[in-house]
């Protein structure tokens, strides 16, 4: 019997080295170690063995489940990595294929330029006003000490509507129509993002574009902190080893004026044909608010100063993502639009 | 403003570079905007005298000249210009010369003819067309018979002088002159300026007996100085006078004429010479014209005048546009023997109005409409009277008829030092301040807290304080005032409300696949035709613009949609042919008696699907897709009891695809796919979805305020339920009929399918609901759900004739 089983062990090893898939293990164990298995089946011959072979030849039954038991465990696992290998190597993929794409939708490059600009003024304690695009003349000039007949009027081409009323040629009438809401009160300290409309159409003019005005009025606002802010604003804007540099210019609603260069995004300020190899790009036109400005809203220009400011955000755009024409804002070609 | 240097150089002595010169004056206010070279690629070019022709044995069209350049041979050179003559004077590229555009002279066999040398044309020299003499556009360039010969054309002709050209802003009408701009630079260097007042010999009797000047508006005309000139003889004017005039942008025309234009550019004064002799009583009036008076301007055009323009007449007709144009009847010519010699000042306001009454800009007007130096009219007229002695161009008669009836009064401006510094952020002390104003040509006087500061009289753009304070600034430099930030109370930096929501809505709607555009606010009225707009349609209410750039542009947008319909068109016919886009912006309602209303709108198109890929289908941009949108929108931005009710009449609109959008009672707009005989109008063949809605009503209804609703802590019971309902009734009776009848543990349904076709019986489809049933304090049982679910059946069947066709748990 003793032979019996140790022949049964060495046939169930065998039939476990041979064994494919896990069914073929378990079927083996059923098999041989089943209830109704071969070991189970030999084992009930126990009764025609003597008493003192009864415990040796069960030692030897015992040892042998073991040992089958200990190598269906073994082979179990040996096949159920072997099926994982096979799975892995199954399942590769081809990961050069593309993503899934996501449809998401891009913001105007000139709503990003325009959060930007705000979001660094916003920064340094600036509020955001707002006022009609359709404006009164005397808003849009004559607050702004550009009487009728003054040849800064040529400056700027204007649409109207009728004689008194025209398309905000600039949003410097928003500092107006703050100033009016506001006196007395300061500090006065907003910018007002706007369309503003101009009555020229070519590679470098757009009859609507859009400005961003900012207007400050406190005691003892210097010309030196109107430079300090556009300073500031400068670095945020396009970097912190930028230049500035202020030329002096002509606005009738500010005086002193300034024209503000910044050093060239393109070539730092060696030269190049961006810049017309000056090393300067202009961005903004300031100045302090002219005292008949600050009269004629109701503030008293002993009392208090400021200091104003005006950029267009196309031109600032421009620069920053280094396009050269600027109708593409306005054309709305997705292929442009969805590079933003 | 084109600034010769050469002529500059006569008013200042300076030794430094064109490009340092630019850059300090940039900085000074006076922004260069170009540097020019004329002459910086020609070499070797001299002047030599023609003296053989000979045919050319081999070509018909060339021929052999000989040029003498003084010393040595005459230089043979085969030429083809038409005009070229022997004894003539000419510019001669020697072998190694080198011409405009870098072209080089060698030795060369024309027809087996050697040529050692070139005739120059103007061209080759560089010159603007427009400077070259009618005789010899096609051909070479001829100089006057009295030039010297073998000596370098680039001085002669100017090809040696550096030009600015400066960009001057309107204020500073006083740097529209060599005299101005040399002023400016001698205060910005410290220099001195250096300008002898003309000195002119007089001959015969005196000009206030040989005509009369009657200024009939004085406000409009407060000086005219007229002076005499005779035994006049009209010719070319010298080269260097030549030369100038185009360093300038001025086109050399005779002597007399080139005179006024020279001294224009150097003084800032235009002036006028009028053939004396043509002068009706010789004699000037200064007056209105009268209504419909005309006058044959000198550029040839008849000018019809009205009385609000001012003229200057003889005895008899206006003979100028003051200020502006000359007569042609009255103007020099060849004949001329006896000149009258106008230099006035001119109102600017009524120059300005009737220069662009008349559409006629000359540099003269530029000039009166800009301010003129009012003290400087008589030197001007003794500059030219010097000119044209010094020219021999002929005599000049004694005096000048001077008629100021209105003076100039000397503006003297109270200045304070400490407000200086208070508005610049500096701390000029008042000798800084004072050295930097005389430097400017001001007077500074005064002690103490104040000075008392004349200004000079050409500075017509100083009149206050403020202006004082600018020009010490602009001496001082800009660029010399330390950048500080302002002190005082701080500001708090946010958005308003409203704001936030439009830049939450911008993020929302890019996040759904809609990209952002922008377009113009004004719009062709053509569209509301496109758009089936009925003609008592609101929309047709249009704001026009008097003076637009095209019909397409003429009135502004009343609605955002054509807009928005008209870049997926764009972008179609460039095939592009899916997307979505969305604008916020502004129309515009006229509105009695004042500025039109502006009204917000927010509106959004697309087309096709977006999205999608190899491994995924894209999303199909039908109504269900904006309407998604718009639903996400609104959840994003806290607007509730959002509702959509169909809509059939409006003609822009798919009878059978279109909603009203509500908030409770608010109408917010409307959302729907494009009628099918607008997007024929259009000419595009595809479906096009689009919605447009009140910004400010969304922005209103918007509650952004977030509160925590604890999380369930029992589990909820799921129940799939498939209503077989008539087609006619609307997904959301069903929805209202589930929710009523499900009650408050039914804590949400939502349409997760329909079906309509073959498995159900006609006019019926089939709507799956997902229902979530859930208590707050225990755990559903099966029964409970199960008698909801009763409920929800009868309710249906009762109301509107829907069945159950199954149910599962989910």
């Amino acid at each position: 019997m003793e032979q019996t089983l140790l022949k049964m062990a060495e046939e169930a090893k065998k039939n476990l080295e041979e064994a494919k898939s896990l069914e073929e293990v378990n079927e083996i164990r059923v098999r041989y170690l089943g209830k109704k298995g071969e070991l189970t089946r030999i084992l009930r011959g126990m009764g025609d063995l003597s008493p003192e072979q009864r415990p040796r030849v069960g030692q030897v039954a015992n040892e042998v489940r073991r040992i089958l038991e200990a190598e269906i465990t073994v082979r179990t696992a040996q096949i159920k990595e072997k099926i994982k290998q096979a799975r892995l190597i199954e399942e590769k993929i081809d990961v050069t294929l593309p993503g899934t794409k996501f449809a998401i939708g891009h913001l105007h490059p000139l709503t990003r330029v325009r959060r930007q600009i705000e979001n660094i003024f916003l920064g340094l304690g600036f509020e955001i006003a707002e006022g009609p695009e359709v404006e009164l003349d005397y808003y849009n000039f004559e607050a702004l000490n550009i009487p009728k007949d003054h040849p800064a009027r040529d400056m700027q081409d204007t649409f109207f509507i009728s004689g008194e009323i025209l398309l905000r040629t600039h949003t410097s009438p928003v500092q107006v129509r703050t100033m009016e809401r506001m006196v007395p009160r300061i500090p006065v300290k907003i910018i007002a993002p706007g369309k503003v409309y101009r009555r020229d159409d070519d590679a470098t003019h757009s009859p609507m574009f859009h400005q961003v005005e900012g207007l400050v009025i406190d005691t003892r606002i210097t010309f030196g902190d109107l430079k300090g802010v556009l300073q500031t604003f400068a670095a945020e804007m396009f970097g912190p080893s930028t230049r500035t540099r202020f030329r002096p210019s002509f606005f009738p609603f500010t005086e002193p004026s300034a024209e503000v260069d910044i050093s060239c995004v393109m070539c730092g300020g060696r030269g190049c044909r961006v810049c017309s190899y000056s090393g300067w790009l202009e961005i903004l036109g300031c100045g302090s608010v002219h005292p008949r400005v600050l009269e004629m809203s109701g503030y008293n220009s002993e009392e208090v100063t400021g200091f104003a400011f005006g950029m267009g955000i196309e031109r600032i755009a421009l620069l920053k993502y280094g396009i050269d024409d600027l109708r593409l804002f306005f054309d709305n070609d997705l292929r442009f639009l969805e590079q933003f | 403003m084109r600034v010769s240097l050469k002529w500059l150089r006569e008013f200042v002595d300076l030794e430094i570079s064109p490009e340092e010169l630019s850059e300090q004056l940039t900085l000074a206010g006076l922004a260069v905007e170009g540097i020019h070279y004329p002459g910086k690629d020609i070499q070797r070019v001299y002047t030599g005298r023609v003296v053989k022709i000979e045919p050319h044995p081999n070509a018909d069209k060339l021929v052999i000249c000989w040029a003498s350049l003084g010393e040595g041979e005459p230089v043979q050179i085969i030429t083809g210009a038409p005009n070229v003559e022997a004894g003539q004077v000419v510019a001669v590229a020697v072998e190694g010369a080198r011409l405009a555009g870098g072209l080089t002279i060698k030795k060369a066999k024309l027809r087996g003819v050697e040529s050692r040398g070139m005739l120059c044309s103007w061209q080759e020299l560089g010159f603007d067309p427009k400077f070259i003499p009618a005789d010899q556009v096609h051909g070479i360039m001829v100089l006057p018979p009295d030039v010297p010969v073998g000596v370098d054309v680039k001085p002669l002709l100017g090809l040696d002088d550096v030009i600015l050209e400066l960009e001057v802003t309107p204020n500073r009408g006083d740097c529209l002159s060599m005299l101005g701009v040399a002023r400016e630079v001698a205060a910005l260097f410290n220099k001195p300026l250096a300008f002898p007042l003309p000195r002119v010999a007089e001959t015969g009797k005196n000009a206030a007996d040989l005509t009369r000047v009657d200024i009939l508006e004085p406000a409009l005309c407060p000086r005219y100085v007229a002076r005499l000139f005779t035994n006049v003889k009209v010719a070319p004017s010298p080269l260097w006078m030549q030369a100038r005039l185009r360093a300038a942008g001025i086109r050399p025309i005779s002597n007399v004429v080139d005179i006024t234009n020279y001294v224009m550019i150097e003084l800032g004064q235009p002036l006028h010479a009028f053939d004396w002799d043509t002068l009706e009583e010789g004699r000037i009036v200064v007056r209105r014209a009268r209504e419909k008076e005309t006058l044959i301007s000198l550029d040839g055009v008849t000018r019809e005048l009205s009385a609000d323009m001012l003229v200057i007449a003889d005895a008899r007709r206006p003979v100028a546009i003051a200020g502006i144009m000359g007569g042609l009847e009255t103007e020099v010519t060849g004949k001329t023997v006896n000149v009258l010699l106008e230099s006035a000042c001119f109102h600017p306001v009524s120059i300005r109005r009737t220069a662009r009454a008349l559409g006629l800009r000359s540099e003269s007007a530029v000039r009166f409409e800009k301010g003129i130096d009012l003290e400087g009219c008589l030197a001007a007229a003794d500059r030219a009277a010097q000119l044209l002695q010094q020219i021999g161009a002929g005599d000049v008669i004694a005096g000048a008829v001077d008629n100021y009836p209105v003076r100039k009064e000397v503006e003297k401006i109270l200045l304070r030092p400490a407000r200086v510094n208070y508005i610049l952020g500096t701390r000029l002390t008042r000798n800084e301040i004072s050295a930097a104003l005389t430097r400017l040509h001001f007077e500074v006087n005064g002690a103490g807290e104040e000075l008392l500061v004349q200004v000079p009289s050409f500075r017509n753009d100083v009149r206050q304080e403020i202006d004082l304070i600018e020009e010490v600034a602009r001496l001082h430099g800009y660029n010399q005032i330390p950048g500080t930030l302002p002190s005082g109370v701080s500001t708090l930096g946010i958005r308003t409300p409203e704001k936030e929501i439009a830049e939450q809505i911008k993020d929302t709607l890019a996040a759904c696949g809609l990209t952002e555009v922008i377009t113009f606010s004004f719009t062709n009225p053509a569209v509301f035709d496109q758009f089936n707009v009925p003609a008592k349609s609101r929309l047709r209410e249009v704001v026009k613009l008097q003076n637009p750039l095209s019909e397409e542009h003429s009135v502004m947008r009343t609605w955002l949609l054509p807009g928005l319909i008209e870049v997926l068109r764009r972008n179609f016919n460039r095939r592009v042919t899916s997307g979505a886009v969305f604008e916020i912006g502004r129309v515009f309602y006229p509105r009695e008696g004042g500025l039109p209303e502006e009204r917000l709108m927010l509106a959004a198109a697309g087309m096709g699907e977006i999205g999608g890929g190899w491994n995924a289908p894209g999303l199909r941009i039908d109504f269900y897709f904006l309407k998604g949108v718009l639903e996400t929108l609104f959840q994003e931005i806290g607007v509730r009891e959002l509702s959509f009710a169909p809509e059939s009449a409006h003609p822009s609109f798919h009878p059978g695809r279109t909603a009203r959008v509500f908030c409770g009672e608010e109408e917010l707009g409307i959302l729907g796919e494009l009628h099918p005989d607008v997007l024929e109008n259009l000419e595009l063949p595809l479906r096009v979805l689009a919605c447009e809605l009140d910004l400010a009503k969304i922005t209103a209804a918007a509650k952004r305020d977030k509160k925590y609703v604890p999380l369930p802590r029992f589990p909820a019971v799921q129940r799939d339920l498939a209503v077989l309902a008539p087609k006619e009734v609307s997904a959301r009776e069903v929805l209202e009929i589930i929710k009523q009848a499900g009650g408050p543990l039914l804590r949400s349904v939502s349409l997760f399918d329909v079906y309509e076709g073959e498995q159900v019986k006609k006019d019926f489809r089939s709507l799956a609901f997902s229902l979530k049933f859930l208590a707050d304090d225990r755990t559903l049982t099966v029964e409970e759900v199960a008698s909801f679910l009763e409920k929800i059946s009868s309710s249906l069947a009762e109301k509107v004739g829907a069945e159950i066709r199954g149910e599962k748990a989910g």
